[in-house]
């Protein structure tokens, strides 16, 4: 699901969809998830053998590489590495896209001398972005997370502006009456009422900012998933890059079903029980 | 039972209040509204649709700045002011409990609400959520949150529409109740003459917009004696005194 390009994910169904979970009705999809996925990997097994080819490995062999690269500690420091870089760009994204995006819905005029910028920084390619931070500020970490983060920014920005737009003022009001501080406007007022469009954002965010990151990785990191990918390639090792991709992938799944779902759950558990 | 909260009255003085729309309309909502509420007292703002009565309750709050004159809180005691919106206006994302005690200021978070919920009839219904509660029940938490707080002034627009008549008596009877363990200065609005003899001292009465005070009715029968016999004799001599007013 992580892996899944945002944007195709409306909000009401990233709000929902946890709602509806019940230990019977998640049985049968899982089934079919399974088989789904074994039927796949017998296309592929079956292609491989078909047409056997040094640049076209069977999941056999890419199982091989993936164990003698975990034994070797290679594919967790790898990995390691790269989730990292997405961890610290997905935050510095989401806190600054979203204070930005919640100024933005706020203040019409504000949004009205911005939108521009938020226009064109959306349409900046990605390797722009990257080739640019990396000439004016080094090869360095700071870079390299900047780099992410400013792709994913507008994005939530946009979002966020959204949600900011759909404020109630009721609310707000309310807690102008009864004088709530800053701290309880923010946790009790402002940030429920934002969660959708915050995990709207979170979703195609995680998905986005982990392919910008092994570009950049590729382009100016000595570790990572990309930087891995770059060696095989030069290699022509495929087996070796199917490895760490699928690795990577079955990451963001488990971060996917174990962090986020979850969360997810916690914050909209006062959906599930209408009157 | 002693009056709590402020010695000075409430005293509101709003000489005109415009709202302009975007088109340049512009719609004179208030012209010269005046009138004080004592301390202690239940006073009801009694008009028609649409005269202002909102707009007036809105600027008392706080919550509207734009307007000309002036107004002053009761002072003394909690200093707080209180609010039943028309609407209920409670967080769906928190449960009953969570709202009420949100509203109070920190010192009083941890206060025993159990005698209030117990009045309001809300004892079993403290881990609910909004979405879980029929629109009395959450009237009677939006109550909660109000009297908990002990403001030193409580506003109540129209807390009492789009309820069936049976419930909405009820509710007043509760609202009564929870009043009187702790009669605060209260200026509730509404539309409903009936609703105004039932709970008020003095019932203040706009005129159509731009509204201003067409005159007070004092009712000077203490609430307990105000049978449907009594209500009847207040309400003939209210349709004396307002002529065309219902
Ligand atoms: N934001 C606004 N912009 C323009 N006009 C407004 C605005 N709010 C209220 N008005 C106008 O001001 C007048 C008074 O409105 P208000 O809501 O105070 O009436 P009310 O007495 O509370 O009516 P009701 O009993 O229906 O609630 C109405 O004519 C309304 O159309
Ligand atoms: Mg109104």
């Amino acid at each position: 699901m992580t892996a899944r390009d945002g944007g195709d994910r409306t909000l009401g169904e990233a709000a929902g969809i946890s709602s509806r979970s019940s230990s019977a009705a998640t049985v049968m999809p899982a089934l079919t998830v399974t088989i789904s996925l074994l039927g796949l990997g017998l296309l592929w097994s079956l292609a491989a053998n078909t047409w056997p080819s040094r640049a076209f490995p069977g999941p056999g062999e890419v199982w091989q590489v993936l164990l003698r690269e975990a034994a070797s500690g290679d594919l967790f420091y790898h990995l390691g590495a790269t989730l990292g870089r997405v961890a610290a760009a997905y935050f510095v994204a989401m806190i600054v896209g979203s204070a930005i995006g919640i100024l933005l819905g706020s203040y019409r005029r504000a949004d009205r001398f911005f939108n521009p910028w938020v226009i064109l920084f959306l349409n900046i390619p990605a390797l722009v972005i990257i080739v640019l931070a990396y000439i004016w500020f080094g090869l360095n970490e700071a870079a390299a997370i900047g780099a992410v983060a400013v792709n994913k920014i507008p994005n939530v920005v946009v979002t966020m502006r959204e949600g900011a737009r759909a404020l109630d003022p009721s609310y707000a009001e309310m807690a102008a009456v009864y004088r709530f501080g800053p701290l309880d406007r923010l946790r009790h007022i402002l940030l429920p009422q934002l969660q959708p469009y915050l995990a709207a954002a979170s979703r195609s965010g995680i998905a986005l900012i982990w392919k910008i990151v092994l570009v950049v990785e590729l382009l100016g990191r000595s570790n990572g998933v990309g930087f891995q990918i770059h060696l095989y390639f030069q290699l022509f090792d495929v087996a070796a890059i199917l490895a760490y991709t699928l690795a990577f992938v079955a990451v963001m799944l488990v971060i996917e079903l174990l962090l986020v779902q979850p969360v997810e759950r916690h914050a909209t558990r006062w959906r599930r029980r209408p009157a | 039972m002693q009056p709590v909260g402020a010695a000075a009255p409430l005293r509101v003085d709003i000489a005109e209040k415009t709202f302009r729309s975007a088109q340049g309309v512009s719609v004179m909502a208030l012209k010269n509204l005046s009138f004080e509420v004592q301390q202690g007292e239940f006073a009801c703002l009694l008009g028609p649709s649409g005269c202002g009565k909102t707009t007036t309750l809105r600027i008392l709050l706080g919550l509207d700045r734009q307007f000309s004159g002036s107004f002053q809180l009761p002072e003394g005691g909690s200093n707080r002011i209180a609010a039943v919106f028309q609407e209920p206006t409670l967080l769906p994302w928190r449960t009953v409990e969570q709202n009420v005690r949100l509203a109070l200021p920190k010192d009083l978070r941890a206060k025993n609400l159990d005698a209030l919920f117990d009045t309001l009839g809300l004892a079993g219904m403290r881990s609910l959520y909004p979405a879980e509660l029929s629109l009395g029940l959450a009237r009677r938490a939006a109550l909660a949150r109000a009297f908990a707080t002990e403001p030193a002034v409580l506003f109540l627009d129209e807390p009492f529409v789009s309820l069936d008549g049976r419930t909405a008596g009820q509710l007043r009877r509760l609202l009564l109740d929870v009043w009187s363990a702790r009669p605060t200065t209260a200026l509730m609005v509404t539309h409903n003459l009936t609703e105004a003899l039932t709970l008020a001292d003095r019932i203040i009465v706009l005129a159509p917009r731009p509204s201003h005070v067409l005159g007070v009715f004092d009712i000077g029968l203490p609430r307990q004696h105000r049978g449907p016999d009594a209500t009847n004799g207040l309400l003939r001599s209210f349709h004396q005194k307002f002529p065309g007013v219902t």
